[in-house]
């Protein structure tokens, strides 16, 4: 896969080395700001709030 | 013999044909590496960097926020607030606090400052605590049906301990008498920290207008901040109490003095 990702790309080694870069800074990009908060919501389950188990949650009594 | 077997597979992998087909199992390894280092990833960005992210964002909307309010101020009254005199470090001057009227859902009204937390501490704080809303994309939220800022009762919100900004991450850093500041387009009520707890998730007696104490009447205004506890779980809340000291207007043109940084 990254073999053929190598040969594919054009130019001497250094402009593919530049393109590679490019090409991981803008997935890492996408991780970081897209595709992780978008994860989270489901991993890591977080309440901070306090209510009673009944009660909708974000709608506690008193 | 064996010389020549290496020879002659360091010739073949020196003489790489161009020719050379992508095996199955090389991209099904390839792509399984990529995955395990992307799941690793997730979890730095979970525990460190998301929250380097989303902090930053959330401090520069609070001030962005605060910043609206200062400017409005400006322009609703351009007699100019009077510019505190050096000579003369008054009293800090205070007014009886302005209550505002309950937030709708998502309907940020407040900016959270605590000096504990960082001198560029600013969070935004909204109506409602519903993850979706308020606590994962604004910041602070206010449970509905309890006290506004500096109204006798209590003034009762929660946000995350850990993650999406993590606002309150440090919550169990706070010392007694810490200086808790609500901003709002008024001005700034100042809340000072007496008291952590650490309840069970039910336990919404915390949220009551005297806080654990059923049927009294509050003469008092109070604050309770609400989170996660232990950190990343979900099996208990950990509970912060303040108490009103006063409101800075800003017809005051100064900061109140609970806004310095602390040591």
């Amino acid at each position: 896969m990254y073999a053929a990702l190598w040969r594919v790309l054009p130019g001497p080694a250094w402009v593919r080395v530049l393109i590679l870069l490019v090409l991981v800074a803008a997935v890492l990009y996408g991780l970081l700001f897209f595709a992780f908060p978008w994860v989270s919501q489901f991993v890591n389950p977080q309440e901070v709030t306090v209510a009673l188990p009944v009660t909708p949650a974000g709608a506690p009594v008193s | 013999m064996d010389e020549a077997v290496s020879d002659l597979g360091r010739a073949a992998r020196r003489g790489r044909s161009p020719h050379r087909r992508t095996s199955v199992v090389g991209v099904i390894g390839e792509v399984l590496i990529t995955a395990g280092v992307i799941v690793l990833l997730y979890v730095v960005w979970q525990l460190w960097v998301g929250d380097l992210i989303y902090g930053a964002e959330r401090n520069a909307e609070g001030t962005e926020l605060s910043q609206e309010w200062a400017e409005q101020y400006e322009q609703e009254v351009p007699v100019a607030a009077p510019t505190p005199d050096a000579a003369a470090p008054a009293e800090p001057v205070t007014a009886p606090p302005p209550v505002l009227a309950e937030p709708a859902d998502a309907q940020e009204f407040a900016v959270m400052r605590i000096p504990r937390f960082g001198e560029d501490y600013a969070v935004p704080m909204a109506g409602g605590v519903t993850r979706a809303r308020t606590l994962d994309t604004i910041g602070i939220g206010h449970y509905p049906g309890t006290s506004m800022p500096g109204e006798p009762g209590n003034f009762a919100l929660a946000a995350h301990r850990t993650t999406f900004g993590a606002p309150f991450n440090r919550i169990a850093e706070l010392r007694v008498g810490d200086a808790i500041v609500v901003e709002t387009a008024e001005g700034w009520y100042t809340y000072r920290f007496r008291t952590l707890q650490y309840v069970r998730p039910d336990e919404v007696e915390v949220l009551l207008p005297v806080p654990q104490a059923m049927d009294v009447p509050a003469g008092t205004a109070y604050i309770t901040l609400t989170s996660c506890s232990p950190k990343l779980s979900m099996t208990e809340r950990i509970v912060a109490y303040g108490v009103f000291e006063s409101f800075t207007p800003r017809s005051a043109g100064q900061l109140p003095p609970s806004l310095q940084a602390v040591a």
